[in-house]
């Protein structure tokens, strides 16, 4: 099977820092996929180009809810919806890693391909006019001038829960696949049949049982070193009931 | 979806310019393979139709400079598609415009009943398919995006031939009553038709499209196993390309509103003028119809990436 670059993300982990987010815009804005032009940002109403989000849903109906921190960017299709109908083939799907790039030298900046991408991933830029997304930081993880373990996704980097797993999804060996495959990966509306690359570790129950004798150990060792409780006063002494 | 007035623009016009020019051929086979200036004239408006839209267009792109490179991908786009049919109808439709000013009529094929087949009527039926492969480009672009389910019906693609047919056949009744021809009545009579059948299929994908479902739920968008699930933040308090491509201006009452407004106002009323005499009128009325129609169809499109932006904060 071929190369196929992903982000797992495991959603038991997040805590909704939103550090993937700020480091992804940092990243990009000065790189390779930038300017992330930002229109009117500290106005009114201030909009911007953001290649990843973090969201947050809450199930359940108070005070049973759980809170649940989504992070969202270009999740690379394996069968990506977005790339055929582009009329000028700026977008595409890399070949040798599988990660779906647009051109900009030629995009039109039709929006065509935004509205063929059911997760929202695709994010138009109209100060430049080209159509933008998540790169997977191509331009970080093939750089060679950066030492191995550094060449990640700014986002990943950037995780302090280490809730992202960056690595080649078809690679049985890989860290990302391991994780998908022992953790009960899962893909976003897989009813679309679009097949996307990465993948979500689901929320897992953690439920302690406690019962009462582990709250008291009977053999608690700390109970037999502690001080013993003093004498009363009139206890008699050993000198008062022994004869010698 | 935000509707663009570029594409409201381009998809009107180009409709009514590809109607008018079935509506010509169609009136050129009526009369028995009649030539000359009618055609001519007729052939020019319809290519002032088609060359508006195409200006139309150029402003839905952010790099028009670059516009040349739609062309390349017809193998997998609508889109591309489009982009090629439309400069070749303008050059079949040029070249029948052309033929029918200079009146050369060579004789091209003899049938077994006697019939012949002059360069004319052969261009006209060349324009023909031309013009309907257009509407069904046009059709498909929005009928294939599959996230939108009130456009991936193949109604979509009924309702873009019928309504530009409609709107074609209404204009070449004006005409024809202006040049005072002898087709005006072949033309008003045939527009009424559309317009009627026009009206009927579009309700019909009104009548569809509020019974559809969504197809992905809160559920599938976020992979949690849930009966109740709420957005509690979309993950910033601003707007965004999702926020605002995605949303139509004015909500669903403005939607409402203009429903009624074009169903009237494209169809009934400019039958009624079509059958009280008056096809110039009826023209205009049509065309203010088409372009409420159209915002309708671009606003009445909920997206499913809509399930991802639901709470500002």
């Amino acid at each position: 099977m071929s190369k196929q670059l992903a982000l797992v993300i495991d959603l038991n982990v997040c805590v909704g820092c939103h550090a993937c987010v700020t480091s992804c815009k940092e990243w990009n804005t000065s790189g390779w996929a930038g300017p992330l032009t930002d229109e009117n940002p500290y106005g009114k109403d201030p909009t911007g180009v953001f290649f990843n989000r973090v969201q947050t849903y809450e199930c359940g109906t108070f005070p049973d809810t759980e809170t649940i921190h989504f992070p969202k960017s270009c999740l690379h299709c394996e069968e990506p919806p977005c790339v055929p109908v582009c009329p000028t083939g700026a977008s595409y799907k890399r070949e040798e890693d599988g990660i779906v790039l647009v051109d900009y030298d030629k995009c039109i900046g039709c929006k065509y391909c935004s509205w063929s991408c059911p997760y929202g991933a695709r994010k138009f830029d109209p100060v430049q006019g080209v159509m933008k997304k998540c790169t997977l930081c191509v331009d970080r993880i093939t750089d060679m001038t950066i030492e191995e373990d550094r060449r990640k996704p700014a986002c990943v980097l950037a995780c302090p829960a280490s809730a992202r797993i960056f690595g080649d999804i078809n690679d049985p060996q890989s860290e990302a696949a391991r994780a998908i495959r022992e953790n009960g990966g899962f893909q976003l509306m897989p009813e679309w049949g679009t097949k996307p690359a990465n993948h979500y570790l689901p929320r897992r129950k953690i439920t302690t049982i406690l019962h009462a004798d582990e709250l008291v150990r009977v053999d608690n060792p700390l109970k037999a070193e502690s001080e013993k409780p003093r004498p009363a006063f009139n206890t008699p002494t050993i000198d008062g009931v022994s004869s010698w | 979806m935000k509707p663009a007035f570029s594409v409201i623009f381009l998809t009107t016009l180009i409709g009514a310019g590809q109607g008018l020019l079935i509506a010509l051929v169609l009136g050129q086979f009526y009369l028995g393979s009649e030539s000359g200036g009618f055609f001519a004239l007729g052939g020019v408006l319809a290519l002032v139709m088609l060359g508006l839209g195409l200006v139309a267009s150029v402003f839905h792109l952010a790099n028009p400079q670059r516009g040349w490179r739609a062309a390349t991908r017809w193998r997998t786009s609508w889109l591309s598609r489009e982009v090629l049919m439309i400069p070749a109808l303008c050059a079949l439709a040029f070249l029948y415009t052309l033929i029918h000013a200079i009146g050369w009529a060579p004789v091209l094929m003899t049938f077994g009943n006697g019939k012949t087949l002059d360069l004319p009527m052969a261009l006209g039926l060349l324009v023909v398919l031309g013009s309907v492969a257009l509407f069904v480009c046009t059709g498909m672009i929005y009928a294939c995006v599959r996230f939108i389910r009130q456009w991936a019906s193949s109604w979509t693609v009924v309702n873009y031939l019928l309504m530009g047919l409609a709107s074609g056949f209404t204009l070449a009744a004006a005409y024809a009553q202006i040049q005072a021809n002898a087709l005006s009545g072949f033309m008003s009579g045939a527009a009424l038709v559309l317009t009627v059948a026009a009206l009927a299929a579009r309700t019909f994908q009104l009548w569809l499209n509020a019974r559809t479902k969504p197809q992905s739920t809160m559920k599938s968008a976020i992979g949690l196993h849930h009966t109740q699930i709420r957005q509690v933040t979309q993950g910033f308090m601003g707007q965004s390309f999702n926020t605002i491509e995605f949303a139509a201006p004015g909500g669903a009452e403005t939607v409402r509103g203009l429903t009624v407004f074009f169903l009237l106002v494209a169809f009934v009323i400019p039958a009624a003028l079509l059958l009280a005499g008056l096809p110039v009128l009826a023209f205009v009325c049509q065309y203010v119809g088409l372009l409420a129609e159209r915002w309708v169809f671009f606003a009445a499109g909920s997206h499913v990436q809509n399930l991802y932006y639901q709470a500002k904060g």
